[in-house]
């Protein structure tokens, strides 16, 4: 049996197919219509279940079918799955940042999610890096190799902008400019990983997780050992077919007897 | 009445026409969207319904209408300014609205940008010329229960004639002494306005028809504590937003014209959501009209608002003032004292808002809080904090959400709601 996990995020589209194990994995650019790519993702798949997450699960759900999850807890199932005694996932993806905490068994006890801006987010650290005139793929290269320390203070991405900018235009290099930027985001991770009370093992997964100079500094700040998956962008999409798998109604599901009630 | 009679009208109060077109255009569609669509809604909220499809046009006209006849119309933005002076002068109270986002751009032309929406849109409406009801009023009646809003009166009071209540920060024996003599102040101010004198049985008659839409809204949350649950949250929430603006005794017709019937539905064990939907109680800022986005996003995940603690809920009509009758001046008291009994954020200390929260949450068998902060509504953002503390003591879960009018972040809202009710169904 088949079953997929599709996560439609703001900057790429991630697709798991899970049979025993992990079957195939596939990862596109979002784009300007993502309701196709991901027609195009599934045309030629045979599949016995698809679950969708991230930003256009609705709107690809309402089109295509397939169950919902946020991916909140997409990544907390996918985090889980990979490192059984994970219990905090970060997950910086295109557009926000979250953590989540969890129970040994893998429930969610608590998250924390940035508000609406693109601050703490890979989107800073993409408009942030063309600023800088490097790809997103040497940006960490790029901090790692500083050899003074300067600050930036906003986490605006636009307010950041303009400091980078008064910041070129006094002479600084770009090096101490891209480590002071990875600096401020590592912060702003780590201020809300603190809010929720990070536990033993704290994994670290979407696409920011592939920049090492992030990943280091979040892991120094919180003095915290951190795992970073070999495939950090695929833990929603594989939390969703994993979802799929198990056959479980997340969404508006009917379990009368097991739900809890704060007050009965 | 029809539309050209309604034009004419906007004509002659000086509304913007063509900013107006904008506005009451948009309307339609998005009351279609997110009330219409709903499945087996109470019959009793076609009334409700009437009032929103024709929102500045029939009850403008009456307010006109009296204001022709001499009556003073009255515009207020908060639950802190007492309707019963008003109406025992004869007056007619209006609560403005000032939740919605077309407003906002037009009032960032002067505000700065970082004031919370409410204050944006409450101010852009004036300045745009596109409310109806504020352009019919006689006088806007402000508060001091934020420091924005405040200091927004200053500078609307150079288009507008504005009186400021003074509301105290503290309910020490002091400012309850502060407040009497506001409320006395106001009574002044509203008697010299109608050129009508409130009498101790003119302010009784006042006190028992609010206490009345008091107790009409008080049935009507009542009806939401059962379960399943026989009207939506986005439902009641416009009830209690209709409530601030229309006529007084026919609200409380309406009102209990619709308890009937919830109350057959509840006995009939008839819900509009399933009985393991989640329940969910939302507290903070207010929600104007016409405001639905965070009761919309909750139900349309699949589950139901069952009680507002905040200003468009019960902190609006909780508490009644005692009808002991008496003087002029023990009625006065009376009535100060009630409403001094508010829990707004902008009291400190404002323990006694907690202990309403968990009440509240054991009365309509909540399965999660959602704390709802306008942003830049720092009094509210800071008492969030002991907010999530005290229901982290008592184990129920809280979701804080900081949000506007705009809709740039109903996905963020959407998937922390998803991500909530998720973790509160496991």
């Amino acid at each position: 049996m088949i079953s997929l996990g599709l996560d439609v995020g703001s900057r790429t589209i991630v697709l798991v197919a899970m049979d025993e194990g992990i079957a195939d994995s596939v990862i596109l650019e979002t784009g300007v219509n993502p309701l196709r790519r991901c027609q195009e993702l599934l045309a030629e798949r045979s599949y016995q279940k698809l679950v969708i997450t991230g930003y256009g699960r609705h709107l690809v759900s309402s089109a295509l079918g397939g169950e919902t999850v946020s991916e909140i807890r997409s990544y907390a199932v996918g985090a889980k799955y990979l490192y059984p005694d994970c219990c905090t996932v970060i997950d910086v993806g295109g557009q926000d940042c979250k953590v989540t905490l969890l129970s040994a068994e893998g429930e969610m006890l608590k998250f924390e999610m940035n508000d609406r801006c693109a601050a703490g987010s890979g989107k800073f650290l993409e408009v942030m890096s063309k600023t800088l005139e490097v790809d997103i793929g040497g940006f960490s290269d790029l901090a790692l190799g500083a050899s003074r320390v300067v600050h930036i203070n906003s986490l605006c991405t636009v307010f950041a902008e303009s400091e980078v900018v008064s910041l070129i235009s006094r002479g600084v290099e770009s090096s101490a400019i891209a480590m002071a930027l990875h600096e401020a985001i590592a912060a702003r991770i780590t201020s809300m990983v603190r809010r929720i009370g990070a536990r033993d093992r704290v994994v670290f997964a979407g696409g920011a997780a592939l920049n090492k100079c992030l990943c280091r500094l979040v892991s120094e700040k919180l003095d915290i050992e951190i795992t970073v998956p070999p495939e950090p962008q695929i833990v929603g999409a594989l939390g969703a077919a994993l979802i799929a798998k198990a056959g479980a109604h997340f969404q508006n599901a009917v379990i009368e007897e097991t739900k809890p009630r704060a007050f009965k | 009445m029809t539309t050209t009679d309604n034009r004419q009208m906007w004509e002659e109060l000086g509304i913007d026409l063509k900013k107006h077109d904008m506005l009451m255009n948009a309307l339609p569609p998005i009351y279609k969207e997110i009330y219409l669509s709903q499945k087996s809604r109470p019959k009793g909220m076609g009334f409700f319904d009437f009032v929103v499809g024709d929102i500045h046009g029939i009850r403008v006209q009456e307010l006109r209408q009296h204001a022709k006849n001499g009556t003073i119309v009255v515009a207020t933005y908060c639950v802190f300014v007492p309707d019963e002076i008003i109406l025992a002068a004869e007056a007619i109270p209006v609560g403005l609205c000032a939740g919605a986002q077309f407003s906002v751009p037009i009032a960032e032309e002067v505000l700065p940008r970082n004031t919370c929406a409410l204050i944006k849109s409450s101010f852009g409406f004036k300045l745009g010329r596109i409310c109806p009801y504020v352009q019919t009023s006689h006088l806007i009646v402000g508060e001091t229960t934020c420091d924005g809003k405040k200091k927004m009166f200053e500078i609307l009071s150079e288009s507008h004639p504005v009186y400021v209540m003074e509301v105290p920060n503290k309910k020490t024996q002091l400012s309850r002494e502060l407040w009497r003599g506001e409320v006395k102040s106001f009574k002044d101010v509203i008697e010299k306005k109608t050129g009508n004198k409130i009498t101790a049985d003119k302010l009784a008659k006042a006190t028992k028809l609010v206490n009345d839409r008091r107790r009409a809204l008080q049935r009507l949350y009542k009806a939401r504590q059962s379960n399943p649950v026989p009207i939506s949250g986005k439902d009641a929430l416009l009830v209690t937003q209709v409530s601030f603006y229309d006529d007084v005794s026919r609200c409380i017709q309406q009102v209990n014209a619709l308890c009937d019937e919830l109350e057959k539905r509840i006995a009939d064990g008839k819900g509009v959501f399933p009985s393991n939907a989640p329940r969910i109680l939302i507290s903070g800022s207010p929600m104007a009209i016409p405001n639905w986005k965070l009761h919309h996003i909750l139900e349309t995940a699949g589950a139901v608002v069952v009680c507002e603690e905040s200003c468009t809920g019960t902190r609006m009509f909780s508490d009644l003032v005692p009808e002991t009758g008496g003087t002029l001046e023990e009625q006065i008291k009376a009535i100060a004292d009630r409403y001094i009994q508010i829990h707004c954020a902008c009291f400190t200390p404002n323990e006694e808002r907690l202990d309403d929260i968990l009440r509240l949450a054991r009365e309509y068998k909540v399965d999660g809080i959602v704390h709802y902060n306008l942003q830049f509504c720092h009094t509210y953002a800071n008492e969030a904090v002991k907010v999530e503390r005290a229901l982290a003591k008592e184990g129920i879960p809280l979701l804080r959400v900081e949000t506007d009018y705009s809709d740039e972040d109903a996905g963020q809202l959407r998937t922390r709601i998803d991500a909530f009710l998720e973790m509160i169904r496991r």
